[in-house]
């Protein structure tokens, strides 16, 4: 894309003496009003490189105009939590774990460009993320993928996923951090919208938080890592705030290209200097580049700022200043370092082999300033750029379908007789593309690096150790099911975010705070505006009643090709904490003999189900009931079992009810299990319910009344299904599938699919 | 006096802390040597870990091989230090010469993550001491370029010298030639292998402690 090539510069003197210049805001993807308004704001037209910054500064993907009055609630609704130490609105939230340690964590989208070039996009996904923690002060220690993609046999998923998946590994591997968890997903609905996200933890201790800002007259900013390319350019504003569109050119080029060694380089670098007490402020290079970086730094900051661009160090010398302003090249931060302490940075810059440029300093006055060869060509107040952008309160209406679907009931659904055919529904589960192992993509990532990975994907949570004296640690999961979202958003974000919270206390880890992406269809579309409006609404709701503020996120809108926008799919991520990792509880039957417990209540409840989108292809009904209370209650047991010794395996029951559960924990323990309907409840419901606030453990016989004892004094629901022994799966009474059988079924459909 | 193992880290090396934590699990005392100082700080044994040295950029561990701790170290190799390379480290003594042979893109072209079974073939090497001939040990393989190649005569000469050290099992996880996992030099203080013994070294965060051998192994031969 061009950026109207000026013969010759078009500095703030000229804009203010040619105001009448046609300008290509269109092009930039600015609406006429908002165009109006930079004039207003500014009281002339743009320069050309003001006007950049503006576009790709107030694009949807930057400036969340449409989702902002939304998003309020989180702050508004916000549970008090001793545990945050930074809240919304920074680069990435900060939790307190104890010890003196605090932990950053943050989920991000890049969906737009993995479906253009699935490698780069997905690599420069994790590379963005990584960054972000990285600029708190923090040493980034795992990354977690939720991915999801169109039909797992269509064609078109052939050339998606595999290049997703081999650019997540690739990078994550080169970096050095190790990939532990995230979700597949499959539907037909993201088939031209794959959905892309990365979460990326980091820890430090508390005294060496750092937050972005340009403080300090006199204080040079400097520009460190990679040169600046023509990569990347518009693709905050172009590719991930519009919708796809057959019939226009390839986007290709607005997809940045990552170099995870650099990334590497940087992580070392940067950790280096922050150590030795060097900057006042960071900020990385991510969506929107330089026009982001000096904007927000100089907007957070006390003075204004002046840059010379043409100081930059270019990759490409005949880029020009405003595709300078807008590259997305990867790889690079910006600092704002003391002068007195100018030269070491850059010693430690030199040591890395990163390449350091002081590009401009921070002024007494007010406005950010930017000049090229000398010559001014931006002059704006800051916070106009990167906080003042528009806001809408775009319309939204409950969709004149969602009734129709909604009473579409499952209950319609033709339910398995006899035990053949519960075996034959049992297997076909297990071996579904969603619910089959995915293995076959996590063995891309590396999962031991850094050596503190104590429980990884396929496990319900990921488990990090942070410190190898006391055995204190982490819990990762990240969850969200867009079929419950899509037949209500409401419900759906809330059971998004109590699986992940299950996940999370299953491990044996008390879950603390909440970060969240929102991917959705077009913000154009009031329907979809209303789920947006619900989902947001919903997971306020619940994160203030279970005590986990959400801490930071990322909304991708615009995932809709044409008319059809994909499920409204809010990907919830939750972090625990444990005392002492050697406690965590793994989800494989390790042992013969143990006692299976399932805890909470089992209802009726199929809609939006596996069993009914495998076996019928059907999504219709509500979603399962929430109980936010028998959530709470359901973690603490789990964390108190944990804790005492009580248990050794829990899973979590969700997608595929009880016995994908139970399936998957005998695979991976490498035991079978024998299985008894409790009173009342019909082999079917038992197998396949998906009702929430429910797990299954396994108790060892020694500790059996210990455990059912202090269920019964907590008023949790408790009821005693089985046993695991044999080489078997079964329900007595009903089928056995032998192991070997299970395994084979559960493990072999993505290879068949993309080996 | 402790014993000294240094762990080199190059731009690019992942695995030098967990090599460290390994070392000091073992009994000794971890010493970290960058890739830009010749001086290796009077250690008694080197490790090479695991990563993309300088980006992999040309060819795995081809960069690496020209820095200016490489060249200390290829020099006290001959004479005898005791030097441990795991993955990309087995990737720079291939491209050093201290071990022949080369390792090519996997066969199946993806990266490949898996708790591996290995063979112990020589348990005579400086860092497979304490070890049995033939004993069966798991420990973790993460490679992208791990397959193992040399020509006939090479490897017929390995075999027959005994300097094959460790074989896969059960899986041939990337196309190495005669399921060969790891080579040693004639004087066996020189180990090379793909997978990674450093993370396999604490009950909680490995598949084993299987990997800790090769660190006490060092500290045996060094002490004795």
């Amino acid at each position: 894309m061009s950026t109207s090539p000026t013969r010759h510069l078009d500095t703030v003197k000229h804009a203010a003496g040619s105001p009448d210049a046609a300008q290509p805001w269109a092009e930039l993807g600015l609406k006429r009003e908002e165009y109006d308004r930079i004039r207003e704001v500014l009281g002339r037209r743009p320069t050309g490189a003001e006007l950049a910054m503006y576009s790709v500064m107030w694009s949807e993907h930057c400036s969340y105009k449409s989702s902002k009055v939304h998003l309020r609630q989180f702050g508004d609704k916000a549970p008090h939590s001793d545990a945050l130490l930074v809240g919304i609105g920074e680069q990435a939230g900060v939790v307190d774990v104890g010890q003196g340690y605090a932990v950053t964590f943050k989920i991000e989208s890049h969906n737009h460009p993995s479906y253009v070039e699935p490698y780069q996009g997905a690599a420069t996904g994790v590379g963005g993320i990584v960054r972000d923690i990285i600029a708190m002060g923090a040493r980034p220690i795992a990354v977690l993928d939720p991915l999801r993609f169109g039909a797992a046999d269509h064609p078109d998923t052939r050339r998606v996923l595999p290049g997703v998946v081999a650019g997540i590994g690739g990078y994550g591997n080169c970096l050095g951090l190790p990939t532990i968890g995230g979700e597949v997903v499959f539907d037909p609905c993201y088939q031209g919208n794959p959905l892309v996200n990365a979460l990326c933890v980091g820890v430090m201790r508390h005294e060496d938080i750092h937050l972005a800002k340009a403080s300090g007259v006199g204080n040079k900013v400097i520009l460190y890592g990679a040169r600046t390319g023509g990569d990347g350019i518009g693709g905050a504003s172009i590719l991930a705030s519009e919708t796809f569109d057959a019939a226009k050119p390839s986007k290709r080029p607005a997809v940045q290209v990552g170099d995870p060694f650099q990334e590497k380089l940087l992580i070392e670098c940067t950790l280096e200097v922050f150590a030795e007490g060097l900057v006042v402020g960071i900020q990385d290079l991510g969506a929107a580049g330089l026009s982001c970086a000096t904007s927000e730094l100089a907007s957070a900051g006390s003075g204004g700022m002046r840059v010379d661009l043409d100081r930059v160090p270019l990759r490409d010398p005949s880029l020009s200043p405003e595709e300078i302003l807008m590259s997305e090249s990867q790889e690079r931060m910006c600092a704002v370092v003391e002068p007195g302490k100018v030269e070491r940075f850059l010693e430690i810059c030199a040591k890395w082999d990163v390449i350091a440029t002081v590009i401009g300093e921070v002024t007494d006055g007010e406005r950010l300033e930017i000049f090229w060869h000398g010559e001014q060509i931006v002059d704006v107040p800051p916070r106009t750029v990167a906080h003042d952008g528009p806001v809408y309160e775009r319309p939204f209406a409950r969709p004149g379908w969602q009734d129709e679907l909604q009473a579409d009931d499952p209950a319609r659904l033709a339910r398995p007789s006899g035990g053949a055919e519960l075996r034959a529904q049992v297997l076909r589960l297990a071996g579904s593309p969603n619910q089959a192992a995915k293995s076959w993509i996590t063995d891309q990532y590396d999962r031991y690096v850094l050596g503190n990975t104590v429980l990884a994907q396929p496990e319900d949570g990921a488990v990090l150790r942070i410190d190898e004296e006391t055995g204190l640690g982490i819990a990762l999961a990240t969850d969200g099911n867009g079929r419950y979202a899509k037949l209500d958003p409401y419900a759906g974000a809330q059971l998004a975010l109590v699986e992940a919270y299950r996940n999370v206390a299953a491990t044996g880890a008390r879950p603390l705070a909440v970060t969240d992406c929102l991917n959705f269809g077009s913000p154009e579309d009031p329907a979809v505006m209303w789920q947006f409006a619900e989902a947001t609404r919903g997971l306020a709701d619940a994160c203030r009643v279970l005590g986990t503020p959400v801490t930071g996120g990322n909304v991708s809108l615009y995932n809709q090709t044409g008319e059809a926008a994909i499920h409204p799919t809010p990907v919830v991520g939750v972090l625990g904490v444990l005392d002492d990792v050697a406690r965590r509880t793994p989800m494989a039957f390790r042992e013969e003999g143990l006692l299976l417990y399932l805890l909470g209540e089992t209802r009726a409840e199929f809609g939006g189900s596996a069993w009914a989108d495998v076996v019928h292809g059907h999504l219709g009904g509500l979603p399962p009931r929430v109980d936010l209370e028998r959530e709470r209650l359901l973690a603490e047991i789990l964390v108190a079992a944990s804790r005492d010794g009580m248990i050794d395996a829990a899973h979590d029951l969700s997608d595929g009810g009880l016995v994908q559960a139970v399936a998957e924990s005998c695979v991976r323990g490498g035991r079978g299990a024998r299985l008894v309907p409790p009173d009342g409840l019909d082999p079917f419901t038992f197998l396949f319910s998906e009702s929430t606030a429910r797990a299954v453990v396994a108790v060892p016989r020694s500790e059996e009344l210990r455990f059912t004892d202090m269920c019964a004094a907590r008023n949790q629901p408790a009821a005693r299904i089985g046993v695991v022994d044999g080489d078997a799966l079964e329900l007595q009474g009903h089928f056995t599938i032998p192991l070997a059988e299970l395994r084979e079924t559960h493990e072999r459909t993505l290879p068949a699919l993309f080996g | 006096m402790t014993t000294r193992v240094g762990v080199v880290t190059f731009p690019g090396s992942l695995d030098d802390r967990d090599a460290q934590r390994a070392v000091k699990l073992a009994g000794a005392e971890p010493v970290a040597l960058w890739h830009g100082d010749k001086d290796l700080r009077q250690v008694d044994a080197v490790i090479l870990p695991g990563g993309f040295s300088y980006g992999d950029y040309l060819r795995a561990g081809a960069i690496a091989r020209f820095s200016p701790v490489m060249e200390t170290i290829i020099e006290q190799a001959r004479s005898g230090l005791p030097v441990l390379g795991i993955c990309n480290g087995f990737q720079v003594l291939c491209e050093s010469h201290l071990l022949p042979g080369a390792l090519t893109r996997n066969d199946h072209l993806h990266f490949v993550c898996r708790d591996q079974r290995l063979r112990v073939e020589n348990a005579a090497t400086a860092w497979t001491s304490a070890y049995a001939a033939g004993q069966e040990i798991t420990i973790p393989l993460k490679n992208g370029e791990g397959g193992y190649v040399a020509d006939a005569r090479t490897l017929d000469e390995l075999e027959a010298e005994g300097r094959v050290v460790f074989r896969y099992l059960e899986v041939n996880p990337n196309g190495s030639r005669r399921d060969i996992a790891g080579v040693t030099n004639a004087a066996g203080n020189v180990v090379g292998l793909m997978p990674h013994p450093e993370h396999a070294v604490e009950e909680l965060t490995g598949p084993s402690t299987d990997g800790l051998g090769f660190f006490t192994s060092v500290l045996k031969k060094l002490v004795s």
